[in-house]
């Protein structure tokens, strides 16, 4: 079904089946910071409504500070919301971070006192797997993230990007349901993004699983994802989720094409003013 | 195995210890010039001083003072590495308790704790338990302060993937925690033991009728230069020994992070 796709770059349909089934929902969610001392308490989020379909690669972009993070805590279960609902495989979200969900953090999150090896394998070794499946699985990603040459070398040997897919495959061999990634490009140059953007589209489409990508790039979440949902200043409220339309095969030369060009000035379009509101600029005639 | 392969490593190794020797040499030298400078009566020379610990050691009644000193060392080091470590946990761990304590044990480190002596002595007599509460008292605060800095500084993203990866408390403790605080630890103790050795000493100067420390305050009062630098290159030489240790061991799990 993909051929029939690529055979047309000009008219890609979106693969996303609009009838699959909800996978993980947020409901009428709010996020409130309580005061601290002399700090007012700070309205971080929502109300917000956001249903991701199975399968579905969904992009989230907003102005700093917009409670993009927030959203993806409260929906791994890390933090809870203030008021709303959060369920994940139908199953109420509380406490803890449920079995099936993977997060990816922004920051580096290897550990310095693992090889690559052993950061990859630590969840599985955790969980109780036997060796042998532990050994399949972990030489599995290590190749699948191009990190074969480096498994017995430490975080502290690598790059930045090296460093970053040791976090994924690390996530990648626990096979999780829903993966959550936090600005996981965030600190990377801009071709070693588009080349870990493809490795992620790569990722997705082989595990099958439900992709939220939270990120400050408009073009890497046009490029990504199924969906985009904008993001309000804060308290941070879905603009539009805006449609992508993108086959379900693609990699990064779709930048070239021009409907990337008209996706991202449409995004721009919705989060320009929303972005000055974050930084502080006085709007002219705003009222 | 290529000898190629295992040139490098080989020549690197050769060097380190060429390097090595290259400063004891030096070292002695100017203990040698300084002996010219000083006279007999102040600095024994290199070989003398060599000889004279040879000669103590081969003594009979010394051994007692060594095992005394060592003795008292062992409690105090078990006392401020353990103590330092489960107070300094505590405090990272609290962060209420472990911002009001700090400041306080910044000023209990710059303190001279040498003018506290005389209420270690009310407190516990003469004799061992004395010079070991001063050692701990030495020791404790170092590798607090750095026990505490450790666990405190923990990445907070560590403990979020420990909460992604569903960890139970203790295997977060063992697999997060321990290995994340242990180079900081390290780098503690390692300080901690100098001013433990420092303490046990300086307690056996004083109201001390056993010990290292007693026979160079004896050695002082006779004027007696050659076991005052003998006990000296000792006790600098088992110092050495032990921090260089620490420290290879503090490099190494520093290099990763």
């Amino acid at each position: 079904m993909a051929a029939s796709v690529e055979t047309m770059p000009d008219a890609p349909k979106t693969m996303r089946d609009i009838h699959a089934p909800v996978h993980a929902s947020v409901a009428g969610v709010t996020r409130i910071f309580p005061a601290v001392g002399e700090q007012p308490p700070v309205h971080a989020l929502g109300p917000l409504d956001l249903d991701l379909v199975k399968g579905e690669f969904f992009a989230v972009v907003g102005p700093s500070g917009c409670g993009k993070s927030t959203l993806l805590e409260v929906l791994a279960g890390l933090s809870a919301p203030t008021e709303g609902s959060v369920t994940f495989e139908g199953q109420p979200v509380s406490g803890q971070v449920p079995d099936g969900v993977g997060v990816v953090f922004q920051e580096d999150a290897s550990f310095p006192w693992l090889t690559v090896w052993d950061n990859v394998a630590f969840g599985l070794r955790r969980a109780g797997f036997d060796a042998s499946e532990i050994t399949r699985r972990v030489d599995y990603a290590v190749g699948f993230m191009g990190l074969a040459d480096f498994a017995q070398a430490y975080p502290a040997q690598l790059s930045g990007g090296m460093r970053q897919r040791v976090c994924i495959a690390r996530t990648l061999v626990l096979q999780p349901r829903l993966i959550l990634l936090d600005e996981p490009f965030g600190a990377l140059d801009q071709q070693t993004r588009l080349l870990m953007g493809d490795e992620l589209l790569r990722l997705w489409r082989e595990t099958g699983a439900t992709v939220l990508l939270i990120t400050h790039a408009l073009d890497e979440a046009a490029m990504l994802s199924d969906r985009v949902g904008a993001m309000s200043a804060r308290p941070g409220r879905f603009i539009e989720l805006v449609e992508t339309g993108w086959p379900r095969e693609r990699d990064s030369r779709i930048v070239s094409e021009d409907s990337f060009g008209r996706l991202t000035g449409h995004l721009w379009s919705l989060l320009r003013e929303e972005s000055m509101k974050a930084s502080g600029h006085q709007m002219g005639r705003q009222k | 195995m290529s000898a190629v392969a295992l040139d490098k490593p080989a020549n690197a190794t050769l060097r380190r210890w060429t390097d090595f020797f290259l400063l004891i040499a030096g070292l002695v030298v100017v203990w040698y010039l300084l002996h010219l400078w000083a006279g007999e009566v102040a600095l024994t020379s290199p070989y003398e001083t060599v000889a004279k610990l040879i000669d103590l050691l081969g003594q009979a009644w010394f051994w007692p003072h060594v095992g005394e000193t060592l003795l008292a060392l062992f409690y105090s080091l078990l006392i401020a590495s353990i103590g330092g470590l489960g107070l300094g946990t505590l405090l990272g761990i609290h962060r209420l308790s472990g911002q009001v304590a700090e400041p306080i044990l910044v000023a209990l480190y710059a303190l001279p704790k040498i003018t506290l002596y005389p209420l270690i002595l009310l407190i516990f007599g003469l004799g061992l338990s004395a010079k070991v509460a001063f050692g701990a008292i030495h020791g404790i605060i170092p590798v607090t302060i750095f026990a505490l800095n450790a666990v405190r500084n923990i990445k907070p993203v560590y403990l979020k993937t420990a909460r992604v990866m569903r960890l139970t408390p203790l295997q977060a403790m063992r697999t997060v925690w321990v290995p994340a605080a242990l180079p900081e630890i390290v780098s503690g103790q390692r300080i901690g033991f100098a001013l433990t050795l420092l303490g046990v000493l300086l307690g056996e100067m004083f109201a001390s009728q056993q010990g290292l420390g007693f026979l160079i305050i004896n050695a002082i009062g006779l004027n007696d230069v050659p076991v005052i630098m003998a006990l000296a290159l000792l006790l600098a030489l088992f110092a050495v020994a032990v921090s260089s240790a620490l420290l290879a061991l503090d490099r190494k799990l520093h290099q990763r992070s």
